[in-house]
């Protein structure tokens, strides 16, 4: 990220924008700008919390399922990909290069209803050659953020 | 030709639509914020079209039953007795119609003779009045109040009753008005029409979008009430499919066998695309559909409050996704102070007379629209009103 707003916003999402000007040696006045440009052009596609659901015990089930597709004429992968791209269990859903061509990322309540997208929705589609899905057992960091909170340092106050 | 003289007397006599009316003048301004819209603001879940598009991939492109399909109809048969607690046998008591709108005027013909009396509710739905004046019946309106938050009063029906009433016509949640009936009032309405021997045509439609504890009623449900209650719902409000036109009627076999001679000449059957998304909405939607219900929630706690603030006296309406604030404070009618804030701020929304002279003195705001655009909608009414 070569811009260092965009880079800020992606820690500080909450940072008002007075507060970004402030960090940055902007103007409120461009940062909200900028930001306004990018909300609408779709540079910036959302702002969301990282939750840890053991923490507010969640019992939901993730799944990373590999998807081999058979690319069509013209389209290629885009058009199957946006079209399970945009079930709501599916939270991303990426083009790969190696032995499977989507990596599709699913949510659900329970493995009943995980199971239950991948064998209704999913490998039904036509141009799905095959599915191999892997439950999440535990997550150690999720975008950027590590999920152990470390130690307070013990950094002296002053230093020689 | 002279063409108005082609025209049967019954068309001829139907008055347009007061809305339509209103927003022939909307149409072709830039930069309104209509409050206008009666439907909702988020496209149809994506998993319900995924699988309009896969019933067409897999050239599901024929007529079914007309019924309707039967696993739909097993699947509205399984929805309607958990939500309503009322049982229907799907082989014999479902119809699926194109909307609920097909489904009432199916239910008026089936149903009436000419002359025969029907009471609605107003102010209502503009439909009601046109369907039942199409079927040969004379409308009766019965007035709802806002001392009553537009619930209608078992007193005032029974002043309304003759001996040529047929049928009886609710719609809670209420278009426009977002009322919804106190369960001891329905019960005295279904007393009313057991001992008046009325058939309620009760429409639905909105009764998943309830936002406060009670939770919803049908009088259908009321102890005697199935074997004379044709039940209205479809998919349109809940499930934000309102272009896929489908819905149903759940009643005794005969009331359903009436319907359909009607149906199956008319329409032959809905389209079987859109039965294949209802399957999918009913099957797999409650999720969806709840995340749609509590946004809207918010959004009718913001205006409700807002409203109030500026000094348009507003109840908090139970259900579906109007609010119908009081204007006549301002002194000026329902169709002045629309016409008014359309020119001054840009804001649409619909007098309240479009839904019956009840309505006057109101007006019809949805909420189905973004919270910025309502957020900025309330400023510009406040400002308005500020003006007067």
């Amino acid at each position: 990220m070569n811009d260092p707003l965009l880079t800020l916003l992606q820690t500080k999402a909450r940072y008002s924008h007075t507060e970004l000007a402030e960090a940055l040696s902007l103007s409120p006045e461009d940062v909200s700008a900028r930001i306004a440009a990018w909300e609408k052009d779709g540079t910036i596609l959302g702002y969301q919390a990282v939750i840890d659901d053991d923490k507010v015990g969640d019992l939901g089930v993730s799944a990373f399922i590999e998807v081999k597709v058979t690319p069509e004429r013209g389209g290629g992968f885009d058009r199957l990909a946006m079209r399970v791209a945009r079930f709501d269990q599916v939270v991303s859903c990426y083009l790969a290069s190696g032995g499977y061509d989507l990596m599709v990322v699913v949510e659900g309540a329970d493995l009943r209803e995980v199971a239950s997208f991948v064998s209704r929705k999913l490998s039904t589609l036509d141009g799905v050659i095959s599915t191999a899905t892997h439950f999440r057992l535990k997550t150690y960091k999720e975008m950027g953020f590590v999920f152990e909170q470390e130690e307070p340092e013990g950094r002296l106050p002053v230093t020689p | 030709m002279d063409y108005v003289a082609k025209i049967s007397r019954q068309v001829a006599s139907i008055p347009r639509s007061g809305i339509r009316d209103f927003f022939e003048l909307v149409q072709g301004r830039d930069d309104v914020i209509s409050l206008g819209v009666g439907e909702p603001d988020f496209a149809t879940p994506w998993h319900i079209r995924e699988a309009a598009i896969y019933s067409l991939e897999k050239g599901h492109t024929s007529y079914t039953s007309n019924l309707g399909l039967l696993s739909l109809r097993k699947e509205i048969s399984r929805y309607v007795s958990a939500f309503f607690g009322v049982d229907y046998a799907p082989g014999s008591e479902v119809l699926v119609t194109v909307g609920v709108s097909e489904a009432i005027d199916l239910a008026l013909r089936a149903l009436l003779n000419p002359g025969d009396e029907v009471i609605y509710h107003s102010p209502c739905y503009v439909s009601y009045l046109p369907s039942i004046a199409l079927a040969y019946g004379v409308p009766v309106d019965v007035p709802t109040r806002k001392a009553d938050d537009f619930a209608l009063k078992a007193a005032m029906l029974e002043a309304a009753i003759t001996p040529k009433t047929r049928v009886l016509m609710l719609n809670f949640p209420t278009n426009p008005t977002g009322a919804v009936m106190p369960p001891a009032e329905l019960e005295k309405i279904a007393a009313l029409c057991i001992k008046h021997d009325l058939i309620v045509l009760s429409d639905e439609i909105y009764c998943e979008l309830r936002y406060d504890e009670d939770a919803h009623v049908s009088i259908a449900s009321l102890p005697g009430m199935k074997e004379r209650t044709i039940l209205l719902h479809g998919f349109s409000k809940a499930f934000a499919m309102t272009g896929f036109r489908l819905g149903y009627a759940c009643a005794p076999a005969p009331l359903i066998e009436a319907m359909m001679k009607i149906h199956q000449y008319a329409m032959l059957c809905a389209p079987i695309t859109s039965q294949a998304a209802a399957l999918e909405a009913l099957e797999n939607g409650s999720a969806a559909m709840m995340k749609m219900r509590d946004s809207y929630h918010r959004r009718r706690d913001f205006v409700v409050g807002r409203l109030n603030e500026i000094g348009l006296d507003c109840h908090s309406p139970g259900g579906a996704f109007y609010v119908f604030p009081d204007i006549r404070e301002t002194g000026l009618s329902s169709k002045d102070f629309a016409m008014k804030l359309l020119d001054a701020e840009d804001v649409a929304a619909v007098p309240g007379d479009a839904f019956g002279e009840a309505g006057e003195g109101f007006l019809r705001c949805c909420y189905a629209t973004s919270f910025e655009e309502l957020k900025t909608a309330m400023n510009r009414i406040d400002r308005f009103v500020n003006s007067l």
